[in-house]
């Protein structure tokens, strides 16, 4: 009993950051229908800046996090200007060749700066607390807190603001959104920020129990495209709750079948989904 | 019966786009389908060549049902279809790109292909003979070799009807053949679609251009929310009550 | 156009003649090893360019494939002891086997799927050989792969004859691409790329011809990593990962996608490119993932793509001079506009 909680605890920590990864991802799939291979580059670069931030100018955690999530937010726009903005007509084929260039140099600019070493980043919140019986760190608890908290922000920024509106309006229908007016770059543009800044929040919140390396994006964007496949490509709250859904798997996967194959469940699970319906769960239809 | 649709009907979601729509093609003539914007009319054409299964009813060609058949299957059949957009390869010659048309008349495969077999070289001699006969037939000779990417959205159009004609048809079904082309253009459409008829070849077509289908047609469907409100000759549909309400009350506070 | 074609076919044979003569001329081994890896990876790319430059298909699974062939050769011979050249053909038939069952699938699924769905497979594959240490030795490798046998008078032990072997594979399947590209299938496999709802209505069976080209694609794959592992005669499960597959869209980018010298091309280039820039090794990507952005934005049919254009370019300047005819500059100039707007049509309603 007590370690189906402890895994299920586990569960939501590792969901909060899948649910931060995939939020981005489906963010920009809905406004540009762009599957963005370079979005964990864009996760590792987050963990990064971060870490180099604190270790090398010193400055507070959460300091540290917010540089981050304005650089990786600015690459994000560098990246749709420089990159997904010349292909917005070209065939589909192209802007994921494309992604996965600039997925490439990321990498190996990490590395160039950071070398392939793997770096471990101090958090301050490294205590261990009790919390309704179980003994987590309290960083577990933060990563939870910060990612909801993040979520119901930006839900209320696309929910309540007229720039949130916009982006909304655009994810659903990208030509009308132009005809009423809507200037479809900006949207495009922010949109590759926020999505930025949500990888540099997950990265900085989950780096402090994992490690940070150039390779650490990989597995999380793969795993993010499940989930927003799982949740509907383009879908907000299907990314929120395929994130969760995920981790719950993985955690308990972990623990009740083989701690080998705890990654592989995700593959698994799409290959499944796929097989079955081709287009995904909840394939969107004109209505959003 | 040439080719009729029998209670045919298509839900997406809760919406209906096509609802209980009985319809007989007649063979040699030309039939058209017109109605409003968003009255079901690609999607009734989707339905019969086989891009979404319908919901209920049926469509029987020459006898036979064909009801939720893939296109291709379709294709094979006899019945051929055109799109709004042309969906023409424009990197390739409008020849390279008609050729294929009467792939589905030839049986070669990997292996033919890679051995060169005499099945291959009389298939690939035939495809590239009817590519000829078919743009002979729409006029486009003199283009033959030219990039799509070249010609003029009337010839793409002319090379869409090759394409179709190239599958050796016995129904084609145009979806807005005039669109996006001039008026003088226009005309020259009508008489090619004229000569295809006289070749014994039946057309239905959806038009939005109310002359051309008014000259053109022997049989019209009016559909109007996805149902069937007038069926005729031009004259009757022009003086039907029901079509005058569609048309003038649906678009013109619209 | 004789006189072209003429031209064209003298330089083919002798770009085959110079890549007979080659381990005669460079008499070092080690350049000739370089060559050898190349010629895999080349026939690995062919493989690659069937279906995501033929038939419009991306996938990223590729390095799975490779790995699957190198894996059930290196198993066939040192666990199950098999003849090497059984165990080449039995690792085709086991790839195409795989890649049959993945394929039938995957290609219900279309673009953006396709892809995450491949990324998907190739990683799961990735992940069953490393972990599956039972069968794969896992993260230790396969050790011990022998050379190919004799046959008959050949023996197989000199870089010279290994060259030679991998270039007689090489050779012959850029002969099946050639036959395939220019025959009603490739016809065929070109509509699909151009409009897969277009090649519907047209009465092509798209399921029938994508998964012959799936497989198709993943046979050479197999083959290209069987022949690596009777080549290196070590593998490790490094071979099926992700980042193999990216090197191999970047030969094929680079060379030219849906070109018939691409491969051949941009492999060249990059493996000799890599070998001269040997102290970039491991931040080559800062290079070549910007140098991927870059052509598939301006270039995106690499380097024999610029040639053709050139080529065009020149004889239309030609004919200019001569004065017979004018032709359209849109003829000469690439618009991909059209080919962007997608297949719309079929979704009316939807």
């Amino acid at each position: 009993m007590e370690v189906l909680v402890q895994q299920l605890f586990n569960g939501l920590t590792i969901g909060s950051i899948y649910s931060l990864v995939a939020l981005g991802l489906t963010l920009v799939y809905g406004i540009l229908h762009i599957p963005n291979f370079a979005h964990g580059a864009l996760y590792m670069m987050g963990g990064y800046i971060t870490y180099t931030m604190m270790s090398v100018a010193g400055v507070h955690y959460w300091i540290a996090i917010f540089v981050s999530v304005i650089v990786v937010g600015l690459l994000g726009v560098l990246m749709e200007r420089l990159v997904f903005h010349p292909l917005r007509e070209a065939p589909p084929i192209h802007d994921k060749i494309a992604a996965i260039g600039v997925l490439l140099f990321l990498e190996s600019l990490a590395q160039l700066i950071w070398g392939a070493d793997y770096q471990s980043m101090p958090s301050p919140y490294g205590q261990v607390v009790s919390l309704f019986g179980l003994t987590v760190t309290l960083q577990r608890i933060l990563i939870i807190v910060a990612a909801v908290l993040a979520m119901i922000l930006l839900t209320l920024f696309l929910k309540k603001t007229f720039t949130g509106a916009t982006i909304i309006a655009m994810s659903q229908d990208r030509e009308g959104a132009h005809l009423v007016g809507i200037n479809t770059r900006r949207v495009a543009m922010l949109t590759f920020m926020i999505s930025g800044g949500l990888a540099a929040i997950a990265a900085s919140l989950s780096s402090p129990i994992n490690l940070v390396f150039p390779g650490m994006g990989h597995l999380v964007i793969l795993k993010a495209f499940v989930i927003i496949i799982l949740g509907g490509m383009g879908s907000i709250p299907g990314a929120i709750l395929g994130g969760y859904i995920l981790g719950f798997s993985e955690s308990l996967g972990a623990t009740y079948i083989s701690n080998d194959y705890k990654d592989i469940i995700a593959f698994v699970l799409l290959v499944i989904i796929l097989t079955v319906k081709p287009t995904g769960l909840f394939a969107r239809g004109g209505h959003g | 019966m040439f080719l009729e649709t029998r209670g045919l009907t298509r839900k997406f979601g809760g919406l209906v786009a096509v609802n209980q729509v009985d319809f007989a093609v007649e063979k040699g003539k030309v039939n058209a389908i017109i109605g409003p914007n968003g009255a079901g009319k690609t999607t009734f054409f989707n339905l019969i060549s086989g891009f979404h299964p319908p919901t209920s009813g049926q469509v029987i060609f020459k006898g036979k049902d064909i009801t939720g058949l893939p296109p291709d299957q379709v294709a094979r059949f006899g019945i051929a279809r055109t799109f709004q957009t042309t969906h023409l390869f424009e990197h390739s010659t409008v020849l390279d790109n008609v050729i294929i048309g009467h792939r589905l008349r030839t049986k070669s495969n990997l292996w033919d292909s890679v051995f060169r077999t005499a099945r291959h070289k009389r298939e690939e001699r035939e495809c590239r003979e009817k590519a000829m006969e078919v743009l002979d037939f729409v006029g486009l000779t003199d283009v033959a070799d030219k990039l799509v990417a070249g010609i003029t959205q009337e010839e793409k159009k002319r090379a869409a009807f090759a394409l179709a004609l190239a599958t050796d048809p016995e129904v084609v079904f145009l979806d807005e053949p005039a669109a996006g082309v001039n008026p003088d253009e226009t005309d020259g459409l009508s008489e090619l679609i004229r000569k295809m008829v006289s070749q014994g070849i039946t057309v239905c077509l959806i038009e939005h251009k109310m002359q051309m289908v008014m000259n053109l047609a022997d049989k019209i469907m009016v559909l109007n929310f996805g149902e069937k409100i007038a069926e005729g000759t031009p004259e009757e549909i022009m003086n039907n009550e029901d079509v005058i309400r569609a048309y003038l009350g649906g678009n013109a506070i619209a | 156009m004789t006189v072209l074609r003429n031209r064209k076919t003298s330089l083919i044979m002798a770009l085959i003649l110079l890549s007979i003569l080659f381990p005669f001329i460079i008499r070092n081994n080690y350049f000739i090893h370089i060559m050898t890896i190349s010629y895999i990876w080349m026939i690995a790319v062919y493989g690659l360019n069937l279906l995501a430059g033929y038939t419009g298909y991306l996938s990223l699974a590729h390095a799975g494939f490779f790995a699957i062939g190198a894996y059930s050769l290196g198993l066939l011979t040192v666990k199950a002891g098999i003849n090497f050249w059984l165990a080449l053909l039995l690792a085709c038939i086991i790839t195409g086997i795989i890649g049959f069952l993945i394929g039938i699938i995957a290609l219900r699924t279309r673009e953006h799927f396709f892809a995450i769905y491949t990324l998907c497979v190739g990683y799961i594959i990735y992940l069953v050989i490393d972990k599956w240490d039972g069968l794969t030795e896992g993260v230790r490798g396969l050790i011990g792969i022998p050379a190919p046998a004799n046959l008959g008078p050949l023996s197989f032990q000199s870089a010279e004859s290994q060259y030679f072997l991998v270039l007689f594979f090489l050779l012959l399947s850029i002969f099946i691409m050639y036959r395939i590209v220019y025959s009603l299938t490739g016809r065929t496999y070109l509509a699909i790329r151009n409009s897969e709802d277009l090649a519907l209505t047209i009465g092509i069976s798209t399921m029938k011809n994508k998964l012959v080209s799936f497989i198709l694609s993943t046979v050479f794959a197999g083959l290209a990593g069987a022949l690596y592992a009777g080549f290196v005669r070590f593998i490790g499960p490094d071979i099926a990962y992700i980042n193999i597959t990216f090197d191999l869209l970047i030969y094929l980018l680079i060379g030219g996608i849906g070109t018939l010298s691409g491969p051949v091309a941009g492999t060249l280039l990059i493996v000799w490119l890599s070998q001269y820039l040997q102290f970039l090794q491991d931040y080559r990507m800062l290079v070549f993932g910007p140098l991927l952005a870059f052509l598939i934005i301006f270039y995106p049919r690499g380097l024999a793509g610029i040639f053709h254009e050139l080529q065009q370019k020149r004889r239309a300047k030609k004919e200019m001079a001569g004065g017979n005819g004018v032709r359209s500059r849109a003829e000469l100039d690439v618009n991909v506009k059209e080919n962007a707007t997608g297949n719309e049509q079929v979704r009316e309603g939807s």
